[in-house]
């Protein structure tokens, strides 16, 4: 049963089309993710669907109810977390929560076992500014704030930018118990590597959908031989493997180079080939897609 | 010896009662491109902002471009080049105001502006887009085109704090090609980022954990160090170690 229903949406500030006939629709108690970099129209899809923004043309259903006609009710039923720390900075965490509770009519002890989770690792600094916490701090605050009214769809938008490697794992951790708990999440984020996490997932670039599904599908629709090549000196070898014949498209990836071509490769005649030109420790095995592989296929597919 | 760009030696900074850095040692090469990884509030930014005469010290020492960073801040900030992932060129200037602005804040001679900054929109492919307000770019253009600024006064180092996030994959992809291209010429790029595949692209890396340096080598060397199969690996088992907020 889809919760959320975007139809033919369409965006546009000035010249710029941020969203581009947009149709997509989430699942009651799914993880969806919208995949995509700075500039894509992540937060402006946000914004209408958490009811701040009407959109130019098109329309989106939370629960059924339109997002310009009754924003009134969907507000009441959603936790919104914007990209930008959005709280008092000059009231206390706790102010600012008991806050975020009245105006939803409730207070901090009526769902507190919602949020218990989260909000104990900062109640020790409950007294503290929200100005003066970490970023870390100020993400968990943030979230405890969305949830204190126990929405039924939960819009994150962006929470683990700039955030590094170890709080992202956790702050997954977190959402996956909240799933588990019945809520609908929708996600966005600039990192690829986290579409793993969602149940599925859109692929945005430029105001458009360039994919939906899981993320196993997407990979799995990744269709040409794809090998992890290795070789000393690094910047020398992707300009060798550019140049061939038979590459598609070559591009760093982690710790080895990403190569893409037409036809399943001779990689032992590669591998020569390399070492040919003086280039040592050459190393390639076929690999398998992940999702930032179909989203640079698929980027380049989208912009001819 | 003289290849070492940057030397930094029990290099602390304290803030009050807090120690931001705690007496941290490593040097970089000269044309070596040197991952700078850790945690939020770890102490990358505090480094940063000493090594390129930013903030004072609180002990140790520090030598950029062969001057030392407590005495001589001036001096380094002019063999330098610096660009962030928030802030790096004016959105409302144009671009090549902005090419200006900061030819000049370099001090360079308007004739080498000119010369420099046409052969830079060249390379860029960004000739259209000259007469353009910067706020108007797809950020990953911008990233590119600061990197550029950055290099603009041909500094021996450039600082790149964060410089991709949240470019897209292919773009974030070219942004290291460039980096790549300027470090074969002798450049070293000292660059810090949050995403753990990028931290195999450098040379060598370096991760804070709590104000100290407990990993500095290349990326192969600390998988092997720490038995794991990714930088993202040994990360994460540096970072668990020792959490508080």
């Amino acid at each position: 049963m889809s919760i959320i229903e975007v139809h033919n949406v369409r965006k546009t500030f000035e010249s710029i089309v941020a969203l581009d006939k947009m149709n997509v629709s989430v699942e009651k108690g799914e993880i969806f993710g919208f995949i995509g970099p700075d500039g894509a129209g992540k937060s402006t899809l946000f914004r209408i669907l958490a009811t701040l923004m009407v959109p130019d043309e098109g329309k989106a259903t939370m629960m059924d109810y339109d997002t310009v006609k009754d924003y009134r009710e969907i507000r009441q039923h959603i936790g919104y977390m914007p990209g930008r720390f959005s709280l008092y900075t000059d009231l206390s965490v706790e102010e600012n929560l008991r806050f975020f509770a009245h105006i939803y009519g409730t207070n901090i002890e009526e769902h507190y076992d919602w949020i218990k989770d989260i909000y104990d690792q900062i109640a020790p600094f409950k007294k503290r500014r929200a100005g003066d916490l970490s970023g870390g701090m100020k993400q968990k605050l943030a979230l405890s704030c969305a949830l204190i009214h126990k929405p039924d769809v939960l819009l994150l938008d962006e929470p683990t930018t700039g955030v590094d490697a170890v709080s992202r794992r956790e702050f997954w951790q977190v959402l996956q118990r909240l799933k588990n708990e019945g809520l609908t999440i929708v996600v966005s984020t600039p990192y690829m590597d986290e579409a793993s996490q969602c149940d599925r997932v859109a692929l945005i670039q430029d105001g458009h959908l360039m994919a939906v599904d899981t993320p196993l599908s997407i990979t799995r629709k990744f269709e040409k031989p794809l090998y992890a090549v290795a070789g000393t000196p690094r910047y020398f070898t992707l300009q060798q493997v550019r140049s061939w014949g038979e590459t598609v498209r070559a591009y760093p990836f982690g710790e080895r180079l990403h190569l893409v071509t037409d036809e399943p490769a001779d990689t032992e005649e590669l591998i020569r080939r390399l070492e040919m030109v003086g280039i040592t420790d050459v190393v390639m095995d076929s690999a398998s897609p992940t999702i930032e592989d179909a989203f640079i296929a698929l980027m380049e597919h989208h912009h001819g | 010896m003289d290849d070492k760009v940057i030397i930094v030696d029990d290099l602390l900074r304290t803030f009050g009662s807090f120690t931001a850095v705690d007496h941290i040692t490593f040097d970089v090469k000269k044309g070596e491109i040197f991952g700078f990884l850790g945690a939020n509030g770890a102490g990358k930014t505090t480094t940063m902002k000493m090594l390129t005469g930013l903030l004072s010290l609180s002990g140790g020492k520090a030598t950029v471009a062969g001057f030392d960073v407590q005495h001589n801040p001036e001096k380094v900030k002019k063999r330098i080049g610096y660009m962030s992932q928030k802030f790096a060129l004016y959105d409302d200037l144009s671009v090549w105001e902005n090419i200006r602005f900061y030819g000049g804040v370099y001090g360079l001679q308007n004739s080498e502006i000119k010369e420099r900054g046409e052969a830079m929109l060249e390379k860029l492919n960004f000739g259209d887009v000259r007469d353009q307000m910067i706020g108007s770019l797809p950020l990953g253009w911008k990233q590119k085109l600061a990197f550029s600024v950055a290099l603009l006064h041909q500094p021996g180092i450039v600082f790149l704090d964060e410089p991709t996030g949240g470019v897209d994959p292919v773009t974030r992809r070219q942004f290291w090609e460039m980096i790549y291209e300027v470090a074969e010429t002798g450049t070293t790029v000292f660059v810090t980022t949050h995403y753990m595949d990028e931290a195999e692209y450098c040379d060598r890396i370096g991760i804070m954990v709590a104000g100290k340096l407990p990993a500095l080598d290349t990326p192969a060397k600390l998988k092997q160090q720490f038995d794991a199969d990714s930088v993202d690996g040994v990360f994460v088992q540096l970072a668990r170690g020792k959490q508080k907020e």
